[in-house]
């Protein structure tokens, strides 16, 4: 189906899907993007800027089909939306750790690395259910990112894996990192509340298969690098799914929308 | 009336290809295959193009630059742009031409019929040499890779293949 011949039920639940996948990409982009010039090295400047750069063109890209679907103009449903409209899940919200980019940034790199690869792995997962989704304008687009996504997985993955096998305080933060992100993850894992309605249309697949195979994948990984399997990923503070958030997304929305907040009308 | 409308859609092709990548100042959107169709009716015409990287940056400047170049023509009234998925961009759109210049920039052209996930083989952009080795995946801009030429002792980047993956 396209534009034109979407059923306004169906809408509905196309739109709120549109957002998670928007919103995901947008404030896990967001949160890249601040460890510019932090990062551990200046390769891994150049590389994680690029794949922010290229998040920020994905989240672009469903804010466009929410734009066809009358939602309102692309660059305002990302720069003017309340928090509550917001669909992603908390963990991808979280900031990079202590202090700002500005002011005695104190950012931890296994979080940054652990959430990413997390993300990345579940992000293909639902793109290769996405290519075949019933709403071709989505399945274009999903064609599109993941020829992109490929590189930010392959990226992604040299991380984890490596430090996970590299020395005792690596293995150590990055323990520590998994058990930040394992209480939350559960929300990037669900989609939220329109769920049977979003399956039903065939928008993408049903949550509990596209689930299974993140922890499929996930166990495999695990048990190559020798760590232990940490069990069901939870959901503690909340469903970002049903507009649930926690300050940190407050502050970040008001800091990436500061300038065209200025001035909505202006050509940025 | 057939003739007359073909002459405008080459003398249009032309003037795309003098709209140039504005990353890569020797390389035209029409050698770097992102043309999809032209389609001139009565003075005013449409030219659907395929975006490289979907985040890329010069996106909006290259749409400007095409209505600049495309609307100077005479007898074209106005013209319009869009960015469409279908078919997806890959880099074996890359024109023989394209892949020239490309080398001449210091871009090492991506691997034709490359398949996602088998190596992907680099020859150093100035010396031809396989020597080299790959830096950082991920280089200046969103479509570009950073390698070391061992052989000639030359810093090079190369575009990195993008395949369909169906």
């Amino acid at each position: 189906m396209t534009q034109e011949t979407v059923k306004p039920q169906e809408k509905e639940a196309l739109i709120e899907l549109l957002y998670q996948l928007a919103d995901d990409d947008f404030i896990l982009s967001f949160r890249g993007s601040e460890w510019l010039g932090l990062a551990p090295h200046i390769e891994e400047d150049v590389a994680f800027s690029s794949i922010s750069q290229d998040m920020m063109g994905h989240a672009n890209l469903y804010y466009n089909l929410l734009e066809g679907l009358g939602e309102g103009d692309a660059d305002k449903i990302a720069h003017l939306r309340s928090v509550e409209k917001f669909r992603n899940a908390i963990i991808l919200e979280e900031v990079n750790g202590p202090g700002t980019y500005l002011k005695e940034p104190d950012y931890d790199w296994a979080f940054a690395v652990v959430r990413n690869y997390f993300y990345a792995v579940h992000k293909q997962i639902r793109l290769d259910s996405l290519r075949h989704s019933a709403y071709e304008p989505l399945a274009e687009a999903a064609r599109k990112i993941m020829t992109e996504q490929y590189y930010h997985l392959m990226h992604w993955e040299i991380w984890f894996k490596q430090l996970m096998t590299s020395t005792d305080e690596a293995i150590k933060r990055m323990n520590t990192a998994i058990e930040k992100v394992w209480k939350d993850f559960g929300g990037v894992l669900t989609l939220g509340p329109s769920y049977a309605d979003i399956v039903k249309a065939n928008f993408i697949d049903d949550e509990a298969v596209m689930k299974k195979r993140w922890t499929n994948k996930m166990e495999a990984v695990f048990k190559e690098v020798g760590a232990n399997y940490p069990g069901e990923p939870r959901m503690e503070r909340g469903n970002g799914r049903n507009g649930v958030h926690t300050e940190d997304l407050k502050h970040a929305l008001s800091t990436l929308s500061e300038v065209y907040a200025t001035n909505p009308s202006t050509g940025w | 009336m057939s003739e007359l409308k073909n002459s405008m859609t080459d003398t249009v092709m032309d003037a795309l290809g003098k709209v140039k990548d504005p990353e890569i100042a020797s390389v035209s959107i029409l050698d770097l295959g992102m043309v999809h169709e032209v389609e001139v009716n009565e003075g005013k015409v449409k030219i659907s193009v395929l975006p490289t990287f979907s985040g890329c940056p010069a996106l909006h400047i290259i749409e400007r630059d095409i209505k600049k170049a495309v609307e100077q023509l005479e007898g074209i009234l106005s013209a319009e742009v869009n960015f469409v998925f279908t078919p997806a961009w890959t880099t074996d759109r890359i024109t023989p031409e394209g892949r020239t210049r490309l080398k001449e920039f210091g871009i090492s052209p991506p691997p034709a019929n490359h398949v996602m996930g088998e190596p992907w083989e680099i020859d150093c952009p100035y010396c031809g040499s396989t020597y080299v080795t790959m830096e950082n995946i991920f280089g200046p801009t969103a479509c570009r890779s950073i390698l070391y030429c061992k052989s000639c002792k030359n810093p090079f980047e190369a575009m990195k293949p993008v395949a369909d993956m169906g």
